[in-house]
């Protein structure tokens, strides 16, 4: 099927059209089902997916408008294959353990665009395309806050909209100049990102156009300082809004700097090293500190979350292939945690209605299993080794040790930080006696959120002793980004900083 | 004694006359129909007009390019094809709005139907000529036909808005009158392509800048009332208020393509004859036009007043286009318009169907904000339906709005203005708050009263064009490609 791509992006969008027609009572086994037809589809993606190529598989091309250089273009490398695959899986799971009641048809023909637009925004080639989806994207997150939230969900949803709207914006200049460049240099107008990284820019424009393409990832990130829409986010929107929100969109901003920034830009890259490190550092460190102070489980994870896509930006901007692929896995490790926990959260919330620590305390006398696995996924978000969250750090830190042992130093503290908030929250909720009789009474987990969560457990143990066939592809694709961004690269300090695996090398050569 | 007058029938090229004497032609067989029988349904009316109309865009369409005639004040070029284009087509998808389940006075009148078509002509006329008195005809008629027609509906504030727009619209002809004046005296000339001719020969005298200088800001304080510019827009949302819904949209679009054509003729000119303080004068009057648009529509309580000021702030953002003066540029006004049509019909036309003989939401407002809370409770279909062609108007791709903006605003990196695409995405960042504003009100909040009465117009014909406007709104994609392509061709054919 080389039209892979195109099913997996519409899949479930007409499935959402054809929702409307399904009865209310019927809407949540319908979602399911094409949840988990969804995520077959993109298993297959990946057996049919070959793992020696390096390059973009399944491409797909139709013009769309040809005069303007806008075309229909799709395809998929060892970079977002794994994304999209993440993507379809924590909608399933995500669907699986929904506890709404109200509007559930609503939420989940919601959900199902909203799964059409994130796929698309990974398999996207060409920059109109992937601008679409991505702005198409708020939209159904909009009205999940807006509609599920808690008090304040109208304000949360509207800043979270027109803050990443406007970044945008800027980011959606900034590829109309691209374009009028690749026009000027070639007479055709392209937005293909495969055209695009031949352009060889002059740095001036390079710093330029990178600002632009920053102010539109980083606030999708989001990085400090722009990241006070997304406490509001997630401290209102409902467990499944979190969820999604944590595990995939915020994914968004960092795939666009792989994907665009850096292949792009890689000279002003490299002179962005520090700058970018330096507020990756403060956000690390900061946000740390603050879910520290925090009484609320959802805001420690939500700001814990914020904690580690610092990491992730690290990784990025380590340019080696440690680095950087340690960042991609990074990001898986982190959408399947830190939706996990969002989940987790979200059950003892359907069962006092509070998410306070001070409320809670012995709860692993009450609800054994249920503190099992939030301890396992406690443990793979600080980074304990043998859990997913150990591989992608551990990488990161290795490949930025290599820029900057200081800086590196300071990021790894996270590890320690993150340990102390969130063990203190472990201690807090689920040692000591039982001290609320209202905790006395509380029910372990249903089979049904038993089983949503398991196959999250077994990934994070999985991927953490054994994340070879993850590793693989991520990081044959990066290794072929490298060698690119080195012989593009022109000032030769980024030629230097650049670090191009030997193996790669010689493999270059014999070609 | 003077010479006898010889015109051959040849060299008049009646034909380029034809598109606008089948509209006139038109309105006085409806008026005649009258006559004969008073008895005849609206129902009658509006499929005339509409059939006069579809014989008008095949006489337009069939137009050879670059051409001129009776007497050269007529000219056929790209442009004038094109716009003309553009007029019939929004008046055919205006028309229907009419056909209301409800009974509306003006539409009982067949006259209300004949102005519209007389409308339709002086616009056409407006468009097709170069001629400074011929546009200022055409401006007459079509303009004094508006008037009436937003009288005819027939409520207090209705009468305040054609009066305001008569007298404002009165005041704005006197400025072209003046302006005119002062170009004939300045070239002997009427016509555009001569005062072209003589102005290019004598930029270098002394003070010849400075009645040029005055010539251009008489017109363009003209142009600015009608495009509703700022400083000159504050009739327009008052207008817009007291109007009916079919003809506040139909006043967003038609109008102003009109009008567009009018300043590009005139100032496109003085821009080829490279005098840059013009291009200054458009460039400052957009940006503030869109951003104070953009910031008034913030705090406007009433659906109707927003929509105005979102279309005094796209039209800012066309006009900055009309500034770049590159091929690209002028396609992306017309390709704009063409696009932002079918979304500001289709909201148009919501308000239309929810329009009430009184006012049950508030004492001050037809629409206010609180009349469509919680519409996805009622009537979710026209929920998704209201929220599509908002995120539309905010650029949200893929509506066709959005394709409109980035094809403006690639027109101005293009042409070097960088800065200017950037304060575009700004102030389409602003406008995406007002926009929300209102689905945030259709689907976050609870219904004020139990409104079963909501889509109080509802009827068949007006479902047919609610859904022509979305299906066009969604599917803009698909044809923008031939749609920007035959514009393109035009336009650079007419030599812009």
């Amino acid at each position: 099927m080389d039209n892979i791509l195109s099913v997996l992006v519409f899949f479930p969008a007409i499935a959402g059209l054809l929702g409307f027609v399904v009865d209310k009572k019927s809407a949540r086994a319908y979602g399911i089902t094409v949840a988990a037809i969804e995520f077959l589809l993109s298993l297959w993606l990946w057996f049919s997916f070959d793992t020696a190529n390096a390059g973009m598989q399944f491409v797909e091309m139709i013009p769309l408008i040809p005069d303007f250089g806008v075309n229909y273009y799709l395809g998929v490398d060892g970079i977002s294959l794994f994304i999209i695959i993440m993507a379809t899986l924590m909608t399933l799971i995500g669907m699986m353990s929904m506890s709404i009641e109200t509007d559930v048809k609503n939420m989940i023909i919601t959900l199902l665009f909203l799964e059409m637009t994130m796929v698309g925004v990974f398999v996207a080639l060409d920059a109109i395309i992937f601008y679409l989806f991505w702005e198409l994207s708020l939209v159904p997150m909009l009205y999940i806050i807006g509609a599920w939230g808690g008090p304040l969900r109208v304000y949360a949803s509207i800043k979270f909209f027109l803050y990443t709207f406007m970044g945008s914006l800027i980011m959606l200049v900034g590829m109309l100049f691209v374009a009028y460049v690749y026009h000027n240099l070639t007479g055709v107008w392209s937005f293909a990102i495969t055209d695009w990284y031949a352009l060889v820019l002059p740095v001036d424009y390079q710093l330029w156009l990178f600002m632009a393409f920053f102010l539109g990832f980083a606030i999708k990130v989001p990085m400090f300082p722009f990241h006070t829409w997304l406490p509001y986010a997630h401290g209102q929107a409902p467990t499944i809004g979190s969820v999604i929100l944590a595990a995939v969109l915020l994914k968004m901003g960092t795939y666009g700097f792989v994907r665009f920034s850096l292949p792009m830009f890689p000279d002003a890259s490299v002179m962005m090293i520090t700058p970018i490190a330096v507020l990756s550092i403060i956000m690390v460190i900061y946000t740390a500190m603050v879910a520290y102070a925090q009484k609320d489980m959802k805001q420690v994870i939500a700001y814990s979350s914020v904690s580690h896509m610092g990491i992730i930006m690290i990784g990025i901007f380590a340019m080696n292939a440690e680095g950087i692929g340690g960042s991609v896995f990074q990001m898986l490790s982190h959408g399947i945690v830190s939706g996990a926990l969002f989940m987790l959260v979200g059950i003892i919330y359907d069962r006092r209605h509070t998410k306070l620590m001070s409320e809670f305390g012995g709860l692993a006398a009450v609800m054994p299993k249920y503190a099992v696995i939030f301890g396992i996924m406690l443990m793979a978000s600080v980074g304990l080794p043998l859990t997913i969250g150990f591989v992608g750090e551990f990488l990161v830190l290795l490949g930025f040790y290599e820029v900057s042992p200081i800086m590196t130093i300071l990021a790894g503290t996270s590890i320690i930080i993150g340990a102390v908030y969130m063990l203190s929250v472990f201690k807090k909720s689920f040692f000591g006696p039982v001290t609320n009789e209202e905790n006395k009474k509380l029910k372990d987990l249903t089979p049904r959120e038993t089983w949503s969560l398991v196959p999250l457990v077994a990934i994070v143990i999985w991927l953490g002793v054994y994340p070879k066939p993850v590793l693989d592809p991520i990081n044959k694709s990066v290794n072929a980004m490298l060698v690119f961004m080195e012989e593009k690269a022109i000032t030769a300090e980024a030629k230097e900083i650049i670090k191009v695996p030997q193996s790669v090398t010689k493999a270059g050569e014999v070609k | 004694m003077l010479e006898p007058i010889k015109v051959s029938l040849e060299s008049l090229n009646l034909i380029t006359l034809a598109p606008m004497l089948i509209a006139i032609a038109g309105g006085l067989v409806i008026l005649v129909l009258d006559l004969i029988n008073e008895k005849l349904d609206k129902s009658l009316y509006v499929m005339l007009t509409i059939l006069i109309l579809i014989v008008d865009f095949g006489a337009t369409i069939g137009l050879n390019v670059n051409e001129r005639g009776f007497f050269d004040v007529m000219l056929i070029d790209g442009i004038s094809i094109i716009s003309q284009l553009l007029i019939i087509v929004a008046s055919i998808l205006f028309t229907p709005l009419a056909l209301t389940s409800k009974r509306f006075h003006e539409y009982s009148y067949p006259e209300f139907f004949a102005l519209f078509l007389f409308m339709v002509a002086g616009f056409q006329f407006m468009v097709a000529s170069d001629n400074l008195i011929l546009i200022f005809v055409g401006l007459e008629t079509a303009s004094l036909s508006l008037y009436t027609l937003i009288a005819l509906h027939n409520r207090s504030n209705s009468y305040e808005a054609a009066v305001k727009y008569f007298t404002m619209g009165a005041l704005a002809a006197g400025f072209f009158a003046m302006g005119s004046a002062v170009v004939y005296a300045l070239t002997g000339s009427i016509e555009l392509y001569q005062v072209a001719q003589v102005l290019s020969t004598r930029l270098g005298e002394p003070g010849i800048m400075a009645a040029i200088f005055g010539s251009s800001v008489l017109l363009m304080v003209t142009l600015a009332f009608k495009l509703s510019l700022f400083p000159f827009h504050t009739w327009a949302p008052d207008v817009y208020e007291g109007a009916s819904a079919p003809l506040a949209g139909y006043m967003s679009i038609v109008p102003k393509i009109a009008s567009f054509v009018v300043a590009i003729r005139i100032f496109g000119m003085y821009l080829d004859l490279g005098i840059e303080w013009v291009r200054v004068m458009i460039l400052i009057l957009a940006v503030i036009t869109m951003t104070v648009a953009n910031l008034m529509a913030l705090v406007q309580e009433d659906v109707k007043r927003m929509l105005a000021y979102s279309s005094i702030s796209h039209a800012g953002f066309i006009m900055a286009a009309m500034a770049l003066d590159t091929t690209e540029g002028t396609t992306s006004i017309f390709f704009y318009y063409g696009l932002f049509m079918f979304t500001n019909l289709g909201a148009f036309a919501m308000l239309w169907i929810s329009r009430h003989k009184v006012r049950r939401f508030n004492a001050r407002f037809d629409h206010p904000y609180e009349k469509f809370a919680g519409l996805i409770q009622i009537m979710p279909m026209g929920a998704v339906i209201m929220a599509l062609f908002m995120l539309s108007l905010a650029g949200v791709p893929p509506f066709s709005v959005f394709w409109g903006k980035i094809y403006v605003m690639q027109a101005a990196v293009n042409a070097g203005y960088v800065w200017l695409a950037i304060v575009m995405g700004l102030n389409s960042a602003i406008a995406a708050y007002y926009y929300l504003k209102l689905i945030v009100y259709m689907f976050l909040k609870d219904p004020v009263k139990d409104v079963d009465v909501v889509y109080y117009n509802l009827s068949r014909p007006l479902m047919a064009v609610i859904g022509l406007a979305a299906v066009a709104t969604i599917a803009a994609i698909f044809y923008a490609q031939p749609l920007v392509s035959y514009l393109y061709y035009m336009i650079s054919a007419s030599g812009y």
